[in-house]
């Protein structure tokens, strides 16, 4: 993995868990990876893969009956899970900022603009009221919304999409954190106004130095926007490389698989998409090998006995998957070259 | 030589606005502004628009969901909007409806089976002897078991459930499906299954389709046509491979420019609009998309583009709504952003 002495933030084996009606459900289940100073590390994934936990573990915002159950979060050679809560209230929204999917929800109607993005600096900066006004004049021209004099005074319900997500980015930056955590921070919006939005994020990436997290389940806008990939499936991440590499050079099998399966605007394709046989397993029903063997089409029975660990390629990319370790005891897989002809054979 | 299936003309969609003191109508929201389009027996029409574009109210109109403000849909050689409700309800026979959220579309508290049942039931399709045969043959031609039919919608996934979304739309033996966001709520993987399964069925049953969907990569799969729609009205139509590979509107230009491509390496040309998409209740005059078009002239302001085509340009059937495609096309007109 990268340079440890320029990471911003260090997650190790972190574990959270839910548990309802007595039962454990391990939503995240032993996640490590890092990020670079001043990079973006993309979290990707299907629909309960675990990574909106992963991004509530970082910022603590695990409540009943969620609970994180191991590992460290390092932020700056500091474990955040020992942080106390009034430790952590001083890091959220400071240095560590978080913007969400619905800019509707995350936003408080009943204040106007100015006073959202006024009270984070109030708190943390320690502002008079009419300086963290300034602040959020500044901001406002920072997200590019027109005329935001104007705009200060509005109340949330008289903006549209695009310009609430501008106002939370407003906020999440008014006290220039070190890292901003943006989860599926564009899936509700138009492509029309993703595209402004992505390339706001990363002006501003530019402009402030800061690390991102974002966490999508769109490959396109993480391939225009992140350095690092980090892939989760079913808790775990089962693929860690650098943008270049992964799209180029996929390892695993669930990367290839989701890749290919993905229908594009740029290019014809002939015939059937190629597919993931199944479903994503329900946590209750955990596969005890490799989480993804039931659906893969390399699976041999060592991957539905054994969970292999996430090893490192060598290039400082991570893989978890028996095809790439010495002991596979199968044939020699190709996996992106044979990943279609093996798929179709799969009954 | 392949017929319309599907004619629609001068199609309008308002909804009013009440307000006052009386609850009078005050204003329209115009969702859908005049438009014309035909779809052709076995091949898939898509429609594609950002929100509130009128896509998904232009696929409800054809249905007569919401009734039509005024114009023509025409269906098999018959006029739709001038049938009484219970003529309709013997054409919705052969036009059915697959929605977005396969949560939302099944009644929660009926098997499977009451599902299918009540479909075949309506129409009166099938003898009722016979239905048992035809749900087991429906269950297995979506891919799903014959022993799911007794179960409830909750018991099965969101892919499974749009699946059953798809077998009650066949139960009836159909002509036109309009796919209303049918694969925008699931995951890329399963999303590829019930593509290939949509696909696989129009070859099958030589069913026609009216596509509707915000994205683009899935558009470009499934259709053979496609439209494009901004603010009520339809700004691009033509055959996929003239609007993807050569577009001629401005606005299927930045649509199609403002999508990442899943490739870190792909060199791209985007031009990212300014601004927000206006409101349908009082669109901009002229050209609705003059006030985002970085090519936009005073004309633009006044005058209103009709669909046309250059015959140098563009080949049969490929139409824009734009004042300046020679223009833009030559080079003479430049972006006044990027």
């Amino acid at each position: 993995m990268s340079d440890k002495q320029n990471t911003i933030i260090d997650v190790n084996e972190l574990q959270t868990s839910f548990f309802v009606d007595g039962k454990e459900v391990k939503a995240v289940d032993g996640v490590t990876f890092d990020v670079p100073s001043g990079k973006t590390l993309g979290i990707v994934g299907e629909s309960g893969s675990g990574k909106s936990i992963t991004s509530l573990s970082i910022m603590r915002l695990i409540n009943n009956p969620g609970k994180i159950k191991g590992g460290e979060i390092n932020f700056n050679g500091e474990n955040l899970l020992d942080k106390s809560e009034a430790q952590m209230r001083k890091i959220r929204g400071n240095q560590i900022s978080m913007i969400f999917q619905e800019p509707m929800t995350s936003l408080n109607p009943v204040f106007t603009v100015a006073d959202q993005i006024g009270e984070a600096v109030m708190i943390h900066q320690k502002l008079s009221k009419k300086k963290a006004r300034e602040k959020s004049l500044e901001m406002l021209k920072l997200v590019g919304i027109p005329s935001p004099e104007k705009r200060l005074d509005n109340y949330p319900h008289e903006l549209s999409g695009g310009m609430r997500q501008r106002v939370m980015i407003a906020i999440a930056l008014a006290c220039r954190p070190e890292l901003l955590i943006a989860d599926e921070p564009t899936t509700a919006l138009d492509v029309t106004i993703q595209a402004q939005i992505l390339r706001l994020i990363r002006n501003l990436q530019e402009e402030l130095g800061m690390s991102v997290i974002l966490i999508t389940h769109d490959l396109g806008v993480v391939a225009e926007t992140c350095d690092y990939v980090a892939v989760m499936y079913a808790g775990k991440i089962v693929e860690y490389a650098d943008v270049n590499t992964l799209f180029r050079d996929p390892k695993h099998p669930y990367t290839v698989g989701l890749l290919k399966s993905l229908p594009r605007h740029d290019i014809d394709m002939e015939g059937d998409l190629s597919t993931i046989k199944g479903m994503v397993p329900t946590p209750d029903n955990m596969p005890k090998g490799c989480r993804f063997a039931p659906r893969c089409p390399f699976a041999r029975d060592m991957c539905r006995e054994n969970l292999p660990h996430l090893e490192d390629e060598g290039d400082g990319n991570q893989v978890r998957c028996w095809i790439h370790t010495d002991q596979w005891d199968g044939p020699e897989v190709n996996v992106k070259d044979d990943y279609e002809s093996a798929a179709s054979k799969q009954s | 030589m392949t017929t319309n299936l599907l004619q629609v003309n001068n199609l309008k969609q308002y909804f009013p606005i009440k307000g006052g003191f009386f609850g009078r109508r005050v204003n329209d929201v115009k969702a859908v502004d005049d438009i014309s389009f035909a779809v052709k027996e076995g091949e898939t029409l898509s429609i594609v628009g950002e929100s509130g574009c009128g896509k998904s109210t232009t696929g409800r109109a054809i249905l007569r969901l919401d009734e039509p403000t005024s114009g023509e849909v025409s269906f098999n050689g018959v006029d739709l909007l001038s049938l009484n409700g219970r003529e309709m309800r013997k054409q919705r026979k052969d036009l059915q409806i697959i929605f977005q959220d396969p949560y939302a579309s099944i009644n929660p508290r009926q098997t499977v089976r009451k599902v299918l049942d009540e479909a075949m039931e309506i129409q009166n399709v099938v003898p009722r002897k016979d239905r048992a045969d035809r749900m087991m043959e429906l269950m297995e031609t979506v891919g799903l078991g014959r022993h799911q039919l007794d179960r409830f919608p909750h018991e099965f996934s969101g892919g499974q459930r749009q699946r059953i979304g798809i077998a009650r739309a066949l139960a009836v033996d159909p002509k036109l499906i309009v796919c209303d966001e049918s694969v925008s709520a699931l995951d890329v993987s399963i999303q590829a299954q019930v593509l290939n399964l949509l696909k696989k069925l129009q070859k099958d049953f030589n069913l026609t389709y009216l596509f509707i969907s915000h994205d683009l990569g899935v558009v470009r799969h499934i259709s053979d046509r496609v439209m494009v729609m901004y603010l009520g009205k339809i700004v691009e139509i033509g055959d996929k491979k003239s609007v993807f590979d050569n577009p001629k509107h401005p606005y299927t230009k930045t649509l199609l420019s403002a999508i990442p491509v899943p490739d870190p390496t792909a060199e791209r040309d985007q031009i990212v609009l300014r601004g927000d998409v206006p409101s349908p209740i009082d669109p901009p005059t002229g050209c609705r998309f003059h006030t985002r078009c970085p090519f936009a002239t005073d004309k633009c302001k006044e005058e209103v583009p009709e669909l046309r085509q250059d015959a140098d340009l563009m080949k049969d059937g490929h139409n824009a709504a734009c004042h300046y495609i020679e223009e833009i096309e030559s080079g003479e007109m430049k972006p006044k952003y990027k």
